[in-house]
């Protein structure tokens, strides 16, 4: 964890270390913030609280309370004032205090907000981030992956990383990105998960996968927590000899269909994990990617380890049941090896 | 403190300003007619909407801004985009979906804006979606220091979408600049207003945000612009958000295609009676601002304005069918360079003189003492402060199931947030 609680910083770490998932996401705001003055944060409790998982802690105190603003419980509002402010050249980052609320919003996202480049040429430099995903007994309201509802509409773009890295690195890159960028962060690695990140700055380029494990027997594309389940089960694989090549999305829209054509070109097979639930997720639309462009190249069936089609169930019984996991990957992969 | 008519300010008008007035809400009116004809010819893509006796209301509340303010029009506000200075071919090409109009026949209708220049932002169908786009603009406005003013329209029936209130309710809290025209036109496409709302003045609504509102006479343009040039003054020198109810009436269907057989024929004629234009053209000739020379000049100009811009528009082709695909996007510098316009320091958002001491009233709580980061009570506190493998960290099942279990947080506060989780609900 970032260590100190330095005035210069408010605490922040100066980089250049091992650093939480959350700690990153604050970080990214942090500088940006920094770099940038036409950078604001609005969200409920983002102030003073530092936000419900204190991703914000400390901007406002070193921001002031124009740049940090603690909103009423109004989510369209937030998005529709995001909107607004970017036309007078304001860069605002919207924080869903929980990712499922951002449905409460969905109507000036996907109406207002993702047309405007299209019908009046209109930018707007708009951030959307919140906490998202299950594995931490949240239950049917506040474990939601709400990706694919975005995915369907043209003007935005949708990130879900899975490491600090990459959640500093892509959320500078968002705030930076003259679109509207929805980013998710799975709730589950905000301290589970620890990673080096620089302490100079950088970004990491949207819409660009990342291979995270090489492999020829066959592909696992995955993202998000479920990246680090599909890790875990490649290592099991590759102790019964199957060398699985792991590749996380990171960007889920644009998708990165360059990489994933060329990396199951290579292993003719394709297995997609997702926590999202089945119907209408990633997987299909990769399903339907690979039979467009790379059909000849399979030697088995398109596989998907995803969550039941069901609510986010509440008790921890029917949740571990409910999600993919390491187990159920390594199963999956293992049968798509020897098909 | 609820609506109330507010004395208008003693100031009274230019006689140029009293001609604007007049001449914009002639302008508005020929340009619908003109539209209406194109309509019958078909060549108006789509329905067609009338501000057929609302025009002083659209004119009346622009004409009250300055050129840097902020407005976004709503579907019977044309008359608002002539004052801001839209060329009536704009609006042509646009309801004609034509290639050179401002959306390049991506979208119809009133749904276009201007930005970078006029200032006005494009509506879009679902009502009250303005209200907090214009909230947005007034707040950013007055973090650049820019002392600007939004204003938006929404009908009785756009009233009780929830927006409106998030969009409202929001606007107050910050004490946004913005202004808010209600016009009540008694009709939501066939429902009347008494089926929808139970007020019998809109402007009421205003109380429920703390917010201060006016009612307004909607037909008599010189009322409807004093009303909106105080509450503009008053948006402007900081007092937060106004709400003005113009009461007027539609005098049309909804739309080109309804004959509105549901308005009784006694309300249709009582309002008939009250054209806004034909009650404005009694005034200004009784004042003597008005005569039948200066009429017939104005007649003539408009006439030969129109029918320029209508060939203007009638000659500009259909939009090639490839210009369907692209655009979607934001390609960056080249495609876009955004640009905040500064009117105040920098220095002044910036550290060290924006850095504050960041607590509500419970001393000694916010001001960083929450975190140091792992040690902060989280939602979920159940996760472990940090997992002992850095990379690789797969979900097992059993570590999803039982999280708690081999991680228990050991310091207080790690705990405490372990029992506000079970508490949160
Ligand atoms: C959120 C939403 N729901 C439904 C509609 C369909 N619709 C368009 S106009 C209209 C009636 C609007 O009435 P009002 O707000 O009073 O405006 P007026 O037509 O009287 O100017 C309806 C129902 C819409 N545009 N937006
Ligand atoms: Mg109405």
């Amino acid at each position: 964890m970032a260590g100190g609680n330095g005035a210069a910083t408010n605490g922040f770490a100066s980089g250049g270390r091992q650093v939480t998932f959350l700690e990153a996401i604050r970080q990214a705001m942090f500088e940006e913030m920094e770099r940038d003055p036409t950078v604001l944060l609005m969200g409920e409790d983002v102030g003073v609280y530092g936000g419900a998982f204190k991703t914000s802690e400390g901007l406002l105190e070193r921001f002031g309370w124009e740049r940090v603003i603690d909103t009423p419980i109004s989510e369209s509002a937030i998005i529709g004032a995001a909107c607004g402010m970017s036309y007078v050249g304001l860069r605002p980052i919207c924080e869903m205090q929980f990712i499922d609320f951002i449905v409460c919003a969905f109507n000036q996202i996907t109406n207002f907000l993702a047309k405007g480049h299209y019908l009046w040429n209109a930018p707007a430099p708009i951030v959307i981030r919140g906490p998202s995903g299950g594995g931490v007994h949240g239950g049917p309201f506040h474990s939601a992956n709400p990706e694919m509802y975005f995915v369907h509409t043209p003007g935005l773009k949708v990130i879900y990383p899975s490491t600090p890295y990459d959640a500093k690195g892509l959320l500078k890159a968002a705030v930076r990105d003259n679109n509207p960028v929805l980013f998710f962060e799975h709730k589950f690695l905000y301290r589970r998960i620890k990673g080096e990140v620089p302490a100079e700055d950088y970004t990491v380029p949207i819409g660009k996968s990342v291979v995270r494990r090489e492999g020829r027997h066959l592909t696992i594309l995955s993202y998000a927590a479920m990246m680090h389940a599909s890790l875990e089960a490649a290592d099991a694989l590759a102790k019964e000899g199957i060398e699985a090549e792991v590749i996380d999305l990171r960007t889920l829209l644009p998708l990165d269909e360059e990489s994933i054509l060329s990396s199951v070109k290579k292993t003719n097979k394709c297995l997609v994990v997702h926590e999202d639930t089945k119907t209408g997720g990633i997987a299909g639309e990769i399903a339907a990617l690979l039979c467009e462009k790379a059909f000849s190249d399979l030697d088995g069936p398109l596989v998907r380890v995803t969550a039941l089609d069901t609510p986010v169930p509440y008790a921890p019984t029917l949740e571990e049941y409910f999600l993919p996991n390491a187990k159920k990957v390594f199963a999956a992969a293992k049968e798509l090896a020897r098909y | 403190m609820g609506a109330a008519m507010k004395k208008s300010m003693p100031r009274e008008l230019t006689r140029q300003q009293y001609l604007d007035l007049y001449y914009y809400m002639r302008l508005n009116r020929a340009v619908e007619e003109t539209m209406v004809k194109l309509f019958r010819q078909n060549k108006i893509v789509g329905g067609l909407y009338s501000s057929l006796g609302q025009e002083a209301i659209s004119v009346g509340t622009c004409y009250a801004l300055e050129k840097k303010d902020w407005i976004a029009p709503m579907i019977r506000n044309i008359g608002a985009l002539l004052v801001k200075g839209v060329p009536p071919r704009d609006i042509f090409m646009q309801h004609m979906a034509k290639y050179d109009s401002p959306t390049k026949g991506r979208d119809g209708t009133s749904h276009f804006g201007d930005l970078d220049n006029l200032h006005i932002v494009s509506p879009i169908s679902m009502l009250g979606d303005l209200i907090p786009v214009m909230a947005g603009v007034a707040i950013g406005g007055r973090y650049l220091g820019q002392k600007i003013v939004a204003m938006t329209w929404i009908g009785d029936g756009g009233s009780s979408t929830g927006v409106f209130h998030e969009g409202l309710n929001f606007a107050a809290a910050q004490k946004a600049a913005f202004v808010l025209i209600l016009e009540n036109n008694l009709w939501a496409y066939s429902t009347p207003v008494g089926r929808q709302v139970p007020l019998e003045n809109l402007a009421d609504r205003a109380t429920g945000y703390g917010m201060d509102s006016y009612i307004v006479d909607g037909n008599n343009v010189v009322a409807v612009y004093k009303t909106a040039r105080e509450a503009v003054e008053r948006a402007r020198a900081g007092e937060g958000p106004i709400l003005i109810e113009a009461k007027t009436f539609r005098r049309l269907g909804h739309a080109q295609h309804d004959p509105a057989e549901y308005v009784p024929k006694e309300m249709r004629a009582y309002w008939e009676a009250r054209d806004p234009i034909a009650l404005y053209e009694k005034f200004l000739t009784g004042e003597k601002l008005l005569d039948a020379p200066v009429k017939k000049e104005i007649d003539e100009r408009l006439e030969t304005l129109l029918e320029a811009e209508r060939e203007f528009a009638e000659n500009s082709p259909m939009p090639p069918p490839e210009f369907a695909e692209g655009g979607v996007y934001c390609t960056g510098d080249d495609c876009h360079k955004i640009q905040a316009r500064w009117e105040r320091p920098i220095a002044e958002v910036t550290p060290p003189k924006s850095s504050v001491k960041a607590v509500w009233t419970v001393p000694g709580f916010g001001s960083g003492k929450g975190s140091g980061g792992v040690d902060a009570a989280i939602h979920f506190g159940d996760a472990p402060a940090v997992m002992d493998k850095p990379a690789n960290n797969g979900r097992s099942a059993k570590a999803a199931a039982k999280p708690a279990a081999k991680t228990a947080p050991k310091k207080a506060k790690a705990a405490a947030a372990g029992a506000s989780r079970k508490a949160r609900r």
